[in-house]
């Protein structure tokens, strides 16, 4: 599944099904149960119905009738005329980062007491 | 009601933002030629159905995601509730993932069509990792292998790939 076509033409999926959705909602909208199982259902018929290695099909779903979102934003734009872009992702660390401080907490208890036997981490 | 506008270019407008940022140009995976392809031998609904997301998945007591590169990957049981999945990413807007994970890793609506008969199941095991992995010589040679090796052991029929 992509929301971003471009990047997955780029790769090169063998099968793909596109869901023109804001980044962030790859297989739908929140609590809309309904129509996450449309779209799964749309998506996995992909296996039974493709034929062409790379092809991609846009699902028949619509986020909004406003499209605004897919319009940069008025306030990047004047970020760009003003030459003052910034980076708004978050800062890249290499501790690791969680939900809530709970989950800190617990996964630091496990690490203390045997590790994480489902955590799978490369060396180096 | 169809959609007016053209979908968004990502790789153009990560080009143009990275331009405006005096970054050097982003260079995306671009790979030449058909991607490899895996012939159906049997009807979907006889299918066992593994997935994988990349949108930043961890169970808790599980580890989270470091910003840096993380290749490393999570394996979380099929039969998760939604309420116990937790997300983390540092480049897209999270708040309706953490309102229903559902979003960008789908258990839930997975675990629904099973129980209708559209597929036959899911593989005990799905698989999350972070997104936003800036090496793709990483990906290439240590996760994306390994989690294929995952996949073939758990004996599933597909695999659905769910990026963020």
């Amino acid at each position: 599944m992509t929301s971003a076509e471009s990047i997955t033409r780029s790769v090169g999926a063998p099968r793909a099904a596109f869901l023109d959705f804001p980044l962030g909602h790859t297989a739908g909208k929140a609590n809309e149960r309904d129509e996450q199982r449309a779209i799964l259902t749309a998506a996995l018929n992909l296996f039974a119905t493709l034929e062409t290695p790379g092809e991609i099909v846009r699902l028949p779903f619509e986020w909004s009738e406003d499209e605004t979102w897919k319009v940069v934003s008025a306030s990047e734009e004047a970020e760009e005329e003003s030459g003052e872009t910034k980076d708004d992702r978050t800062e890249r660390r290499d501790a690791p980062q969680y939900q809530s401080s709970a989950d800190r907490t617990r996964a630091e208890e496990a690490l203390a007491s045997g590790g994480c036997p489902t955590c799978v981490f490369f060396d180096g | 009601m169809t959609s007016q506008l053209p979908a968004v270019d990502y790789i153009q407008r990560t080009r143009d933002q990275y331009d405006a940022l005096g970054y050097a140009p982003y260079r995306w995976v671009e790979n030449i030629g058909a991607p490899p392809w895996a012939a159906m031998t049997k009807p979907l609904s006889e299918c066992r159905v593994a997935l994988i997301g990349s949108g930043g998945i961890y169970t808790p007591g599980q580890v989270g995601y470091h910003f840096k590169d993380d290749d490393s990957f999570r394996v979380i049981d099929s039969q998760t509730k939604e309420a116990d999945l937790r997300i983390v990413h540092f480049a897209y807007d999270m708040a309706d993932a953490r309102r229903d994970p559902n979003v960008v890793f789908p258990l839930g609506p997975l675990r629904d069509l099973a129980e209708r008969g559209v597929i036959c199941g899911l593989g005990s095991n799905s698989y999350a990792f972070m997104g936003g992995i800036y090496s793709s010589r990483r990906v290439k040679d240590r996760l994306a292998p390994a989690l294929a090796d995952r996949v073939v052991s758990d004996e599933v029929d597909l695999v659905l790939l769910v990026p963020v």
